[in-house]
């Protein structure tokens, strides 16, 4: 069988391969949960059925990755995605934040534009991430990060597209748009970081070093940024709102976890 | 030819029979997701590429895959796996899947990806090139919606993927 053999692990490097893969996993799984709630009310039909779209590969990806863990005996992929609290979750703050004010059912008054600014500066995080991951010294990573790569390719020109256009708009789309940008560049140091197993990750050639995704996000993103009179600097991340690397979050998890759990807490066996 | 060969052709043949969920004139094996089927004694192995990695047909296309081989009643284990390695790429359709995908109203996904990344479609119902993107994203995640200039009808592409990109 093609089913890659898994040898034991040397404890150290299995402790820092499965952090990576959390942090993964519980990254694209919360932002895609934060993608669904915009079903219906995206700006536009266009926009609906291609939110949904993206968010649903990401779904995907995030499942890709849970099957990893369990593959490395961390427990099964329902409970990996349904069953962990938020205290468990290695999942960036950022990406948990609330859509906006309201609720997805009935006052929504979700922020456009700080759901596009974090899905682009996230996706070519992400975009970096995979890159680096297809030389993963962990095989299976590196076949399912080629295998993200080749559809992130068409979430990140969709998120690039919308950045570029609402910005040259002017007015108070440009307005709202450089308020996203500080709103999410504060707490953008959590998505950029790979947490306090960063150097262990790093030294087993998981994935390439923080220092060097970052410096590549940040030269990937200057020509975008200058061709809209931008300017972003390594200064300008931070981790305003907690580390979620190390299971800090906010109550925003707290209400997407109960949440989307609902159906897997009355009956964790249900067929999906 | 060995028995075991035998049924191995059989198998594959079965699997013509089943379909892609949401686009019911194409099997599985002209979508190029068959990566591999192996008979040994009665037990057979198949291994299936999924296309997009969140497509909700996968499920499904396993439970059809398990019926079909069933159905031909000289295996007593039918082991149905999905893997990621090759992934799925869109050149993986046939000849023959490329017509089908046409006759369902679905252009199929373009031969060549230049650099920039740019792709022609043609119009899969009157083939003028002179056709427009209306969403990358479609209503399903392997689909693009498109519209042509020429006949004015909207339709669907199957998106190219590559390893390229």
């Amino acid at each position: 069988m093609n089913k890659p053999d898994y040898k034991p692990f040397d404890p150290v490097i299995k402790s820092a391969l499965t952090a990576l893969l959390y942090q993964l996993a519980d990254d694209d799984f919360i932002l895609a949960y934060r993608g669904s709630e915009w079903l219906g009310l995206a700006p536009h039909i266009e926009e609906d059925v291609a939110f949904s779209s993206i968010s649903q590969d990401t779904m995907g990806h995030a499942a890709m990755f849970y099957q990893l863990l369990e593959d490395l005996g961390e427990g099964n992929v329902d409970s990996l995605a349904h069953g962990r609290e938020a205290s468990e979750r290695k999942n960036a703050v950022l990406l948990e934040m609330v859509n906006g004010p309201g609720h997805y059912l009935s006052t929504a008054q979700y922020d456009w534009a700080f759901a596009v600014v974090r899905n682009y500066f996230y996706v070519q995080a992400k975009k970096i991430r995979m890159d680096s991951l297809k030389n993963s010294s962990y095989q299976p990573l590196a076949d399912v990060a080629l295998k993200v790569n080749m559809e992130l390719y068409y979430h990140l020109l969709h998120w690039k597209t919308w950045f570029v256009q609402l910005i040259q708009a002017g007015g108070e789309a440009r307005q709202r748009m450089e308020a996203a940008i500080k709103k999410v560049l504060v707490d953008f140091e959590g998505v950029l970081t790979l947490g306090p197993l960063g150097y262990e990750i790093a030294k087993h050639g998981l994935i390439e070093t923080e220092e060097r995704l970052k410096q590549r996000w940040l030269y990937m993103m200057k020509p975008v940024l200058e061709s809209v009179n931008l300017s972003v600097s390594e200064s300008d991340f931070a981790m305003k709102n907690g580390n979620g690397r190390k299971g800090e979050h906010t109550a925003d998890l707290d209400a997407a976890l109960s949440t989307l759990s609902e159906v897997y807490n009355v009956n964790p066996a249900a067929s999906w | 030819m060995k028995q075991i060969q035998v049924m191995e052709k059989a198998a594959l043949e079965a699997l013509q029979n089943v379909k892609d969920p949401e686009i019911d004139s194409i099997s599985i094996v002209d979508l190029g997701m068959v990566k591999h089927l192996k008979a040994e004694g009665s037990t057979v192995r198949v291994e299936l590429l999924p296309t997009f990695m969140g497509c909700p047909a996968l499920d499904i296309i396993r439970k059809n895959v398990e019926a079909e081989l069933g159905k031909l009643g000289s295996f007593e284990k039918i082991e149905v796996k999905f893997i990621y390695h090759p992934p799925w790429t869109s050149d993986r359709v046939t000849e023959k899947g490329r017509i089908q995908l046409k006759e369902f109203g679905i252009a199929p996904p373009p031969d060549l990806i230049s650099e920039t990344g740019e792709w022609h479609v043609e119009c899969p119902f009157c083939g003028s090139a002179y056709t427009t993107m209306d969403n990358l994203f479609g209503p399903t995640a392997c689909r693009s919606i498109l519209y042509c200039k020429s006949c004015r009808n909207p339709f669907e592409a199957m998106k190219p993927v590559s390893t390229m990109m």
